[in-house]
């Protein structure tokens, strides 16, 4: 594939005088799994947050298919095909899985501000939304409030959710934090198969999952980029084991 | 369109409606209308506070007016009084759009502090436009013309007005179940996650907030109507604070229960005030706090609690072939309310 289709270019974040990312330059290539990787503290997230408009970069810029998105908001982002989940399962709490994909479904068209029409009309996107559900393999558990799921099915309905919007560029910020062996291997496999016709950037710590689904690795540390590369190839940069062994061992 | 609301939940909107009708019979009826009016506002500011996440402090500002423009109709042009009322609720609406417009992207307590700043510059207004709202004296001798129907017995004037309240009800209703009041608990729930769907989450809140002020207009307006004058008190604070205690004590989030929070304060003050009574706001205000401190769901989203979990106990009783445990989905519902 020619040419990336996300590219950061210089982008900065000053919190207080503190530069949580600090001159990131980043292209993910078209069609491939791109992963984020570095110690805690190393800027991930809020580089997420600045690809996705929930925060504003100080400096820098994010180019779309070369439409620049700094400065956009969230909301504009994710209509333009930028779609993320939350590193935090974050949903709502009242609504069933169905009625959350149903939301996402909707999102597209002007449905939303109807006040005028009975919420039925939501039943337009069931069937996409099963759809969605079964892929994700939430389909038994679609008449539930999502408060009341199991934290691997939260994780699921947040990949559901990012499914619905069909984005050009998925982000997945930390798709299996906190899961068992069984749902990371269940996640991977759904990643793999979503990720057809998509371009995948993920924030992952599980080292297996990155080296299961990534085509190149971007390497962070004190909001820099301290490499890039193939997995093969990062796994060995001696800089890379360096960044975490000084942040996990040495501290003992 | 009615028979919508009807065939949904049928045995609280019979009940509702049978009250409704009833209660001229049952209590003194210009207070029966009082209720009436406050009841609506109550159900347009739980829009905001209940189903939305925004609790206004300055919502007097519609209310009041609305009253003061619905006099000045009914008072200048002599047309049937529905149209001083929907004049007064177009003025509302009209009015949330720029205060709505520079406050939703505010949060919690902001949000509330700049509403009661913009009702406060409205009753300033009001206080100082002498020609226009007659200043202290307010306006007096506003009329209730219909065609020439003599309404002037005030059992007859609620059965007048008691459509437009419905009306209001049923749009409320209707704005609450519909794909944008889907949207608007989405974005009380998490407004994150709604704009990471594409929802502008302020946009959708300045509807909300206008759509809530056209309501408390055709609230307002009827009730300056209904009394034949609008004074200072319609724009003062302590309407934004007690419209806001209505809704805690029936239930925020539940529509319906402001309605009976109305009934409670209107009914209470009445009877105070008859009664020779003059410091009513210890009465209301122990009341209050008692509500807030024993049933923190207030009076109607108690007793919807009750029945939920009565009916949840039963479906518990069943054997489920569900890994989700009844007791652990309590214990959430729990923690949120």
């Amino acid at each position: 594939m020619d040419g990336p289709v996300l590219r950061a270019r210089g982008l900065v974040k000053e919190f207080r005088g503190f530069r949580a990312v600090d001159g990131v330059d980043l292209d993910v290539a078209e069609g491939s799994v791109h992963a984020l990787v570095g110690p805690n503290g190393a800027g991930k997230t809020t580089l997420f947050n600045l690809l996705t408009g929930f925060l504003r970069p100080s400096a820098g810029s994010v180019r779309l298919e070369g439409r620049e998105l700094a400065g956009l908001s969230p909301e504009r982002i994710a209509r333009l095909g930028v779609a993320r989940s939350f590193q935090i399962t974050s949903l709502f709490a009242e609504l069933t899985p169905r009625q959350h994909v149903e939301l996402a479904l909707a999102g597209r068209t002007g449905l939303g501000w109807r006040f005028w029409k009975s919420d039925r009309a939501l039943g337009r996107f069931s069937g996409r939304a099963d759809e969605l559900l079964e892929r994700v393999g939430l389909a038994d558990h679609a008449h539930v409030p999502a408060a009341s799921l199991a934290y691997g099915r939260k994780r699921a309905l947040e990949l559901a959710l990012a499914l619905a919007l069909d984005p050009k560029v998925l982000l997945l910020d930390e798709p299996t934090a906190g899961m068992g062996v069984e749902d990371v291997d269940r996640t991977v496999d759904l990643v793999r198969r979503v990720r057809d016709g998509r371009t995948v950037v993920l924030v992952e710590h599980n080292m297996n999952v990155v080296a299961s689904l990534a085509d190149r690795v971007t390497v962070l540390q004190h909001g820099r980029v301290l490499a890039e590369g193939p997995y093969a190839e990062i796994r060995r940069d001696p800089r890379v084991v360096a960044a975490y062994l000084g942040d996990s061992d040495a501290a003992r | 369109m009615i028979l919508s609301m009807l065939a949904r939940r049928p045995v609280p909107a019979v009940a509702g409606l049978a009250v409704a009708l009833a209660l001229p019979w049952l209590i003194y009826p210009p207070v029966a209308m009082d209720i009436a009016c406050w009841a609506l506002f109550a159900a347009a500011v739980d829009l905001l506070l209940g189903f939305t996440g925004l609790l206004s402090f300055g919502h007097a500002a519609f209310w009041g007016g609305a009253a003061y423009t619905a006099g000045l109709i009914a008072l200048h042009t002599g047309l049937p009084f529905p149209a001083a009322v929907l004049g007064g609720a177009l003025l509302a609406a009209l009015l949330a759009v720029p205060i709505g417009y520079l406050s939703v992207r505010l949060r919690g307590i902001y949000f509330a502090m700049v509403t009661l700043a913009f009702a406060q510059m409205v009753y300033f207004v009001a206080n100082q436009w002498r020609d226009v709202t007659g200043g202290e004296n307010g306006l007096q001798g506003i009329p209730r013309e219909l065609f020439g129907l003599d309404l002037s017995d005030p059992f007859y004037f609620y059965y007048a007005g008691l459509p437009f309240v419905l009306a209001g009800f049923f749009v409320a209703w209707r704005i609450v179940r519909s794909p944008f009041g889907r949207v608007l608990v989405s974005i009380r729930d998490n407004p994150a996650r709604a704009r990471a769907l594409g929802y502008p989450v302020d946009r959708y809140k300045l509807l909300a907030f206008v759509l809530s002020a056209a309501l408390s207009g055709v609230a307002g307006g009827l009730f300056a109507i209904s009394h034949g004058f609008a004074s200072l008190q319609e724009v003062y604070w302590t309407t934004s604070g007690q419209v806001v205690m209505m809704v805690v004590l029936g239930g925020i989030g539940t529509l319906w229960g402001g309605a009976l929070g109305a009934a409670l304060i209107v009914e209470l003050n009445d009877r105070l005030a008859t009664a020779g009574f003059e410091e009513t706001g210890i009465i209301t205000g122990a009341i209050f706090m008692l509500v807030v401190l024993v049933f923190r769901r207030g009076i109607w989203g108690t007793v919807r609690h009750l029945l939920a979990s009565r009916a949840g106990a039963s479906r518990a009783a069943a054997p489920e072939p569900s890994d989700n445990k009844p007791a652990n989905s309590d214990t959430l519902s729990d923690a949120r309310a």
